[in-house]
């Protein structure tokens, strides 16, 4: 086998000097299906970066090559070695017939910490995860909240410089939510870089940077603010469906309907133009798109 | 009703694995059982010695088959003929009485070989004049022993040969279910990416249940010899290096079948229809020469074939390495074919940069920084 830091490229540097992981033009195909397509990401110590889009965007594949599962097809990706690089797969990773210390315990083994740094990072961790009472528990009997912080508690326990989440939140009740978000930003506090996928856009609107994904390829990318700002046409509410052609560029939000205008905004007596948010901007991207595609066709 | 008829053979239509299972197997075991393996013996080899051996030759008829005339050797060369297991009886001439000694560890040839010189005997007991004409220095009721298993009890040759099947067990089955738990559970990506090396996981992964099995085979051969008196007459250090080898066959097999299984349940399916075959033909319970050409080439590709002969030979006839180095041979090829296999597949899962896709084009452009 290879050394795993054969695969590595040199960080880049971001503004401030510090080391960017994360990758440039990434390509990945399963047989003919394109699941990225020269999409980039730039993950800056001590940021967490969000990678949001619908199901199938992409955004597995993209957290798979950054954590080193997967050869991408082509582009470069950047990460530090194996043992500096944290992983929560989709699945979690942890092993349901083990308890939660015995799930520390493997992957600090794994990761070659001395049996000292391991206990007392498995100790503090497990505190700051509100674990600490179920650590002879098995990881299957958990309920799905606590199993979702065992498994980034898990991923973080070797303090990676690069750590990769696949959907930690997903399923995850919005008192557990808030309790794995105290961990992310707590590990990103420690400069830590981090890159998780979400499918919720508060949750994103949260991180330092966005990057939206939509069937593989980048609908949008940069901080929330940018992204909402880069946002083209207006956007109004109207309290019934509206008919025509609007209609493909209207979804329904808060109990009233959103509209999008690509030109400027219409004056209307019933309608009422609105602030977009970050979700508005995503789905506008999104509808931007589809019209540019069928436009073309 | 119809809906879930209907939808019932959608699903097996998909499992097309239980669908092979369900078409090809009972065809399998037709083949196997009912026009391949058989009990009878149609032919048993023979070597003779001493100074009458060619006339004791010339006077064994079918099923009975000389494969060698030694004149000059005595009855100790005889014995180490059936003992290494080149004939499965002998005749030795020279003194008052000839002495058939037959190898009562090949359990159908040795009953066969009875049979026939029973029938022998009848017929010279009703044509004396005929055969003891023609060759009057043979024409005396010979001395007949059987060697190694004297009584011809079936448990004598079934627990050497049972060890084998539990290593299957615990070989292929066991260990194909824990590797594929890893998948199941999607911890085989965690694995990945940890700094591990493919050999490290790998064999974290058989090193345990190798254990597990060595233990099994002490308890399978304690419980043989203590329960059914089954000789131990060979050399133990013999004997484990022939279960090691065997061992490291079977947990090879288990780890290739996890690796192409997608979930415990396909590979119990798959690691069935390795036991099956094994168990059917390996000489367990059919003699191999009574196996049909046509199936008994399948028979030398099973591990446990050879381990049954190690095992066999050692226990029950004392069997020395020397003459055992056919079977020490194929397992060891057979190991090698299958723990690279098993490796390489692993590796696969293990290691992105030696996926197909990856090796094709270099996915990860290098700058040879990092750590």
């Amino acid at each position: 086998m290879t050394s795993p830091d054969a695969t590595v490229a040199a960080a880049g540097r971001d503004g401030a000097g510090l080391p960017a992981w994360g990758g440039t033009q990434v390509c990945v195909a399963y047989g003919r299906t394109v699941a990225l397509d020269g999409v980039t990401l730039s993950a800056p110590a001590g940021r967490v970066t969000a990678v949001v889009g619908g199901d199938g965007a992409g955004k597995s594949t993209l957290l798979r090559c950054l954590a080193g599962v997967l050869a991408p097809d082509s582009g470069t990706i950047r990460r530090p070695a194996k043992e500096r690089t944290g992983y929560l797969p989709a699945s979690s990773g942890i092993y349901p017939d083990l308890t939660v210390a015995e799930n520390l315990d493997f992957r600090a083994k794994g990761y070659g910490m001395s049996r000292q740094d391991a206990r007392e990072r498995a100790a503090e961790y497990l505190d700051r995860a509100g674990l600490t009472p179920a650590a002879g528990r098995l990881a299957g009997q958990l309920s799905g909240g606590m199993r979702h912080k065992l498994a980034v508690i898990a991923a973080m326990l070797h303090q990676p410089e690069l750590l990769v989440l696949d959907e930690p939140t997903t399923g995850v009740d919005p008192v557990s939510r808030s309790g794995l978000w105290w961990l992310i930003t707590r590990a990103a506090a420690e400069g830590c870089a981090i890159v998780l996928a979400t499918t919720y856009l508060g949750e994103a609107e949260r991180c330092a940077s966005v990057l939206v994904l939509d069937a593989g390829t980048a609908l949008a990318s940069g901080t929330p603010e940018e992204i909402v700002a880069a946002m083209p046409g207006s956007l109004r509410a109207a309290a019934v469906k509206p008919a025509g052609d609007a209609a493909a560029r209207s979804w329904r939000r808060a109990g009233r309907w959103r509209i999008w205008d690509p030109g400027p905004g219409r004056p209307d007596p019933d309608d009422s133009a609105i602030t977009p948010d970050l979700q508005d901007a995503v789905i506008i991207a999104a509808i931007s798109r589809q019209q540019r595609a069928g436009g073309a066709a | 009703m119809w809906a879930m008829i209907v939808k019932e053979f959608r699903q097996v239509r998909r499992d097309r694995r239980t669908l092979a299972m369900m078409i090809v197997l009972p065809v399998l075991l037709l083949v196997v059982l009912g026009y391949a393996a058989s009990f009878d013996v149609k032919s048993i080899t023979v070597v003779a010695s001493g100074p009458q051996a060619r006339v004791a030759a010339a006077n064994l008829a079918s099923p009975f088959d000389v494969q060698r005339i030694a004149s000059g050797q005595g009855r100790a060369w005889a014995q180490d003929q059936l003992r290494d297991g080149k004939a499965e009886m002998a005749v030795v001439t020279g003194g008052a009485r000839p002495l058939v000694l037959i190898d009562g560890s090949q359990l159908f040839s040795a009953r066969a070989a009875l049979a026939a010189l029973a029938g022998m005997q009848q017929r010279l007991a009703a044509h004396p004049s005929v055969i003891g004409a023609v060759v009057p220095q043979v024409a005396v009721v010979p001395q007949v022993m059987v060697l190694y298993n004297p009584g011809l009890t079936t448990s004598d040759i079934m627990i050497p040969g049972l060890c084998g099947v539990v290593l299957v067990f615990v070989g292929t089955i066991i260990t194909s279910l824990g590797v594929v738990r890893e998948r199941q559970s999607g911890t085989l990506e965690q694995l990945a990416v940890m700094p591990l090396r493919p050999r490290d996981v790998f064999l974290g992964k058989i090193v345990p249940y190798f254990l597990v099995a060595a233990v099994d085979l002490a308890i399978v051969l304690a419980v043989g010899i203590a329960i059914f008196g089954v000789p131990f007459r060979g050399s133990p250090a013999v004997f484990g290096l022939g279960a090691l080898l065997f061992l490291f066959v079977t947990l090879g097999i288990g780890v290739l079948i996890s690796s192409v299984s997608q979930n415990q349940g396909q590979a119990i399916q798959l690691a069935v229809m390795t036991l099956l075959p094994q168990v059917l033909l390996s000489g367990l319970i059919f003699p191999l020469t009574s196996i049909a050409a046509g199936v008994r080439w399948i028979s030398y590709l099973l591990p446990l074939t050879y381990f049954n002969q190690i095992s066999r030979g050692v226990m029950l006839r004392a069997e020395p390495i020397a003459a055992l180095w056919q079977p020490f041979l194929f397992l060891a090829l057979l190991g090698a074919v299958v723990v690279t296999g098993a490796t390489l597949r692993f590796r696969r899962y293990l290691a992105p940069e030696s996926r197909e896709r990856g090796a094709r084009k270099p996915a990860v452009q290098s700058q040879g920084a990092g750590a």
